[in-house]
């Protein structure tokens, strides 16, 4: 079960990412129902079936170098896509633990952890990467703890601190976002940061996560689905670069949206950190053309209910107000208003 | 039914400390080491008894970066719900037990720029921990450990040795007891305190803090015996057909899925609503202890959350 890896594929400028037929069967579909709203759908975050995108932990698919490239290249030209305060060092330690320890076990043709005593080697296989170190000794990695790793992850990683029965974003690698910036919410504490989501917050949706996480335990991660659209398939469409993006939105066309309109699903993770007792906040983002949805004839359906009858102040919010008829008028045809079966996966 | 988070240790030394008070090692059975912790953190240690199962929280008083075994201080209590005798009575080197994964209710605030811990007897436990990590950092630390008399000090020659002239010791016996307004009345900015041991101190402490201007999140505090987890009920499970006795230290939930009946749930900690379930009958009162009923729901005594609520009856009817 190896992956075969699309190293060349870009999620910017000619935009080339594609994916696989395999990759379009396991696409992790957020629409349990023909309708959509708010809810705290938060599960635990166990092994799904063999080939899902949560058999393990953290997935690792087809487009795991490529969208590591396109991190480095959000860095180079923006660095503060990473920050980490002071204090949160050894919840830096804690994820990069996490991190190794799962994709070394999950995959270990492509990644390789041994440890004696505190002296860990990790060994990248697909980046090329071999680095001895002494865990819990920055001095001894090439950059900060979760510089060094989430650099060699898909998804963006935020950690939190947990004090004053809240919890405070103080630390993160975020490239992949749809559109909030680490830079400006670092140091905010759980609904400050929430604090742009409509709707969510009458529903009490982030008071009660905030407890539930305030108890999440070690060893007990669990995990949620969140989506939104993107016009062509860019990971990097952050507040920092909104001029480069944001026109996109008005260019969609009934020729054009089918390739363009791009549904972007987040698989967010959340661990207990050991050492520090912060929590991780893993946002993973699985992007899949128009086109590539309607291959599966449930989920063209599907999807053309949910977006049909969305919540307007849901359309405003998640960007899709210019285009959301487009798509919905291209996906008609596919809906023959046959009933879908339950659950989110493929017939 | 067995948490999912359990590990299975093996006691690899006893040792008595004080008159009152033993000192366990905890070693996983399977090898190798177990979970990493931050200090202040406690387990649930599920000790199998003749008749009864414990389960009791002990805070983890080892040094956060020794993983090897786990070590934990208990006090034996006369009149309790009886584990902190089992722990004292039948467990020997060697014995299988059950702990849950570390959890932390009372960590150390990774802002403050001063910490001031206070002990009263065997609340000394999760300061133990949490002190290794302050020992290791650069942010100054006291602690002011409050105990019966000089027999009853546990630990006090490892906290001299490891940390010196950081610590207090006061004796009862000698009527030497903290001074909490002097200590309370005039420390910098920043300084976070934090309390663990009887009540009475903690009352005496959060109290004092509070009159002396400090702000709420700069007090700490940990009572180190649990509440009892409920009085013991039964409930009858009108779509199954079938009644369950649910015991004092088993959630709702627990007993149900112990029966054999397949409950809906999803957090299992009151908060997403998965395992609601209708009442339809009860004679008594419903202890609501979820986050997700509103108020007025709470009050109908129509709905509760099997996962952490219980009941105060003899008789509850559940549309299950």
């Amino acid at each position: 079960m190896s992956v075969v890896f699309k190293a060349n594929e870009t999620f910017r400028d000619d935009f080339t990412f594609r994916n696989s037929p395999k990759a379009i069967r396991r696409f992790p579909l957020p629409f349990v129902d023909d309708e959509y709203m708010y809810s705290v759908n938060i599960e635990p975050h166990t092994p799904g079936p063999k080939g899902s995108v949560t058999e393990f932990a953290i997935d690792v698919d087809e487009h795991y170098i490529a969208e590591c490239k396109d991190r480095e290249i959000v860095l180079l030209e923006d660095p503060l896509r990473y920050q980490a305060l002071p204090h949160m060092m050894s919840a830096q330690w804690d994820v990069l633990e996490l991190i190794m320890e799962s994709m070394s076990r999950d995959y270990p043709e492509l990644f390789s952890l041994t440890k004696t005593g505190n002296r860990w080697a990790w060994t990248n296989r697909p980046l090329g990467i071999h680095t001895e170190f002494t865990f819990g000794d920055a001095a001894t990695l090439p950059r900060e703890p979760l510089d060094y790793i989430t650099r060699q992850v898909q998804g963006d990683w935020v950690v939190m601190d947990q004090r004053e029965g809240d919890l405070f974003a103080e630390a993160g690698m975020v490239t992949t976002p749809a559109d909030w910036s680490l830079d400006f919410d670092i140091g905010m504490t759980f609904k400050e940061w929430h604090g742009p989501v409509p709707l969510a917050h009458e529903l009490s949706v982030f008071t009660r996560a905030l407890k539930f996480l305030l108890n999440l335990r070690l060893n007990e991660p669990v995990r949620r689905l969140n989506w939104t659209m993107t016009i062509h398939p860019r990971l990097d469409t952050s507040p920092e670069f909104y001029y480069r993006w944001g026109k996109d939105r008005a260019s969609v066309t009934p020729e054009s949206v089918a390739d363009d309109a791009h549904l972007r699903v987040e698989l967010q993770g959340l661990w207990r950190l050991p050492r520090s007792n912060g929590i991780v906040f893993s946002i993973r983002c699985y992007l899949i053309s128009m086109r590539e949805l309607a291959s599966v004839p449930k989920w063209a359906r599907r999807v053309h209910r949910v977006l049909k009858n969305l919540d307007p102040a849901l359309v405003d919010y998640k960007g899709l107000t210019r285009y959301r008829d487009t798509v919905v008028d291209w996906l008609a045809p596919f809906d023959d208003g046959a009933p879908t079966s339950p659950g989110a996966g493929p017939d | 039914m067995s948490h999912a988070n359990t590990i299975l240790v093996r006691v690899s030394a006893i040792e008595p400390l004080t008159p009152l008070i033993k000192r366990f090692a905890l070693s996983p059975a399977a090898g190798g080491f177990l979970p990493a912790f931050s200090g202040g953190s406690h387990i649930i240690v599920v000790m199998r008894g003749a008749t009864r199962v414990h389960r009791n929280p002990y805070s983890l008083l080892s040094p956060p970066n020794l993983l090897d075994s786990y070590q934990i201080g208990v006090r034996r209590m006369e009149v309790s719900r009886g584990g902190s005798m089992f722990m004292h009575d039948h467990v020997r080197i060697g014995s299988e037990l059950e702990i849950t994964h570390p959890v932390n209710l009372f960590n150390l605030d990774k802002l403050a720029r001063k910490h001031i811990l206070i002990a009263g007897g065997i609340g000394i436990t999760p300061f133990m921990a949490q002190m290794e990590d302050l020992r290791a950092g650069s942010v100054p630390y006291e602690l002011h450990y409050s105990v019966r008399g000089p027999e009853h000090s546990a630990f006090r020659d490892r906290l001299l040795e490891r940390h010196g002239a950081r610590i207090r010791i006061y004796h009862d016996s000698a009527n030497d007891f903290i001074d909490v307004e002097g200590l309370l009345g005039n420390q910098p900015l920043g300084t976070h305190v934090y309390v663990c041991g009887p009540a009475g101190m903690i009352e005496k402490v959060v109290g004092t803090a509070r009159i002396a201007g400090w702000s709420g999140s700069h007090i700490h505090w940990e009572q180190f015996s649990a509440p009892p987890v409920g009085d013991a009920f039964d409930v009858f499970l009108a779509k199954s057909g079938v009644s369950v006795r649910v015991p004092p230290d088993q959630s709702l939930l627990e007993a149900i899925e112990a029966a054999g009946v397949d409950a809906p749930y999803l957090c299992r900690g009151g908060v997403c609503g998965e395992c609601r379930t209708k009442v339809l009958e009860v004679d008594g009162v419903l202890v609501h202890n979820d986050h997700f009923l509103s108020s007025e729901e709470k009050e109908s005594g129509r709905a509760i959350m099997p996962c952490v609520s219980r009941a105060q009856c003899t008789k509850l009817v559940l549309d299950l």
